[in-house]
């Protein structure tokens, strides 16, 4: 059985030999890509810790067997900011206190810019909120979370305006 | 802990992936998007010898309308359900559960196809599918069939779907400008299943009920149409004593057990305030 896949993991091509059929996604970045930002919390869909972009949508990598995804784009944690420069999620999360211990914020933030690029929230804390509502956060930050979402989601707004004039 | 080893297959038509599952042959299983098997497997609570997976079968994608019925390939994901025109336009219905169903990340992967085979019955589209009256276009060794919903959903996660057959299709009849639908469900946090939820779809022509269907999630070993509480309801002005008598008839129509959530008067009753206020809903928008 050919277990080889080819993926884009943060703008770079990476070929994957995997050993086995059940390594999942969240395994084969954090085990065999040394990409250890994206957090294993719960390894069944419930917690959101391991949340990456694929192909542009937010997803939860523990659920998703690498096999089944040969061809696709990944982004992680390790992927957003530009060189020294945090990207506005980033930003925001620190600005507003949007995490404690840590554990959960590269997944709130994957989720988040996942969110934003979804579009649908708009300025409605509480539409944030339930958007978000598939990331735990164990040190209860929800309040700086949100707060952090929409400021980041204005910045981007923003930004883009700005290159569009 | 680590799913059992298995061997994969990724078949590039329906044919092709009857065939694998044939050869592999009980001990086999069709993954799509993979958001209930995943974690299954990586519990144990499931251990095929053989992953069928479907995910790349180019017909079973896709949302269409043909006349009077609209087709919805297996491999749906819930974010398109939620967010497709067509299915706002011809079945709104789906689009209002949609919300409901697990979190965003969830719904990029799930696919209402996996969804329905699983027959999960706190799911929401499963007892979406009741509401809807929809059939399910099952692809066999020995041909294709359609089964309506009424008699797809058997017992706890059992259905129509014969070991070796594959869900590859949900047929929905088009909802027509007459068509008044309500979707709402009681959890103790957003996205997490639904201690009770309920969809009622109707047609009101000149002001009088008929065609109403009612599905519940959560109530039983099966999503569970409300059949006397629907019966209340046709042929009658949608009005305060008819919800009061719906409302009323599902003593009859629903029997839920005790469990760990809640007990079974409670969740009777929350069915009814939900039923109440859907259909409150539905009268005030008419």
């Amino acid at each position: 059985m050919d277990l080889s896949i080819s993926l884009t993991v943060n703008g770079v091509r990476r070929d994957v030999a995997l050993d086995n059929p059940r390594v999942t996604l969240l395994d084969l970045l954090r085990e065999r890509l040394d990409l250890t930002g994206t957090k294993k919390g719960c390894d069944r869909g419930q917690c959101g810790a391991c949340t990456i972009l694929l192909d542009g949508r937010r997803i939860n990598s523990c659920l998703a067997l690498a096999i089944s995804h040969d061809g696709a784009d990944i982004l992680t944690i390790e992927g957003l900011a530009q060189g020294e420069e945090l990207h506005p999620v980033q930003a925001a999360f620190i600005a507003h206190d949007g995490f404690q211990c840590g554990f959960c914020t590269p997944g709130q933030i994957m989720s988040a810019v996942g969110l934003i690029r979804e579009g649908q929230a708009g300025d409605d804390p509480e539409r944030v909120r339930e958007a978000m509502s598939g990331n735990l956060c164990r040190c209860g930050a929800y309040a700086g979370i949100t707060e952090a979402v929409l400021e980041a989601q204005k910045t981007l707004a923003d930004a883009g305006r700005r290159d569009a004039a | 802990m680590k799913a059992r080893a298995f061997s994969y297959v990724c078949p590039a038509t329906v044919a092709e992936a009857l065939d694998a599952f044939a050869a592999a042959g009980s001990e086999a299983s069709f993954i799509a998007g993979g958001q209930s098997l995943v974690p299954a497997l990586a519990l144990r609570l499931q251990a095929p010898e053989c992953l069928v997976d479907i995910g790349r079968i180019a017909e079973l994608r896709g949302i269409s309308q043909d006349g009077e019925w609209l087709r919805l390939g297996a491999l749906t994901r819930h974010v398109e359900v939620h967010d497709h025109p067509l299915i706002a336009a011809c079945a709104p219905l789906l689009a209002l559960a949609a919300p409901f169903v697990a979190h965003p990340a969830i719904r990029n992967r799930g696919t209402l196809g996996g969804s329905i085979a699983l027959a999960d019955p706190a799911s929401e589209f499963p007892a979406m599918m009741l509401a809807v009256a929809a059939e399910m276009e099952i692809a066999g060794p020995a041909g294709r069939r359609r089964v309506p919903a009424t008699d797809f959903f058997q017992d706890l996660y059992q259905t129509a779907i014969e070991p070796g057959e594959l869900l590859v299709a949900i047929h929905i009849p088009v909802a027509r400008p007459g068509h008044r639908c309500a979707f709402d469900e009681f959890a103790r946090r957003r996205g997490d299943y639904a201690i009770v939820g309920c969809g009622v779809m109707l047609a009101l022509p000149a002001d009088v009920v008929n065609e109403a269907r009612i599905a519940f999630l959560s109530v039983g070993s099966t999503p569970l149409r409300a059949r006397a509480a629907e019966a209340a309801l046709n042929g009658r002005p949608l009005d305060a004593a008819a919800i009061r008598d719906a409302q009323a008839a599902l003593a009859s129509d629903l029997d839920p057990a005790d469990d760990e959530q809640v007990p079974a008067a409670m969740r009777l009753h929350l069915a009814r305030v939900l039923l109440g206020r859907l259909l409150g809903k539905i009268a005030a928008a008419a």
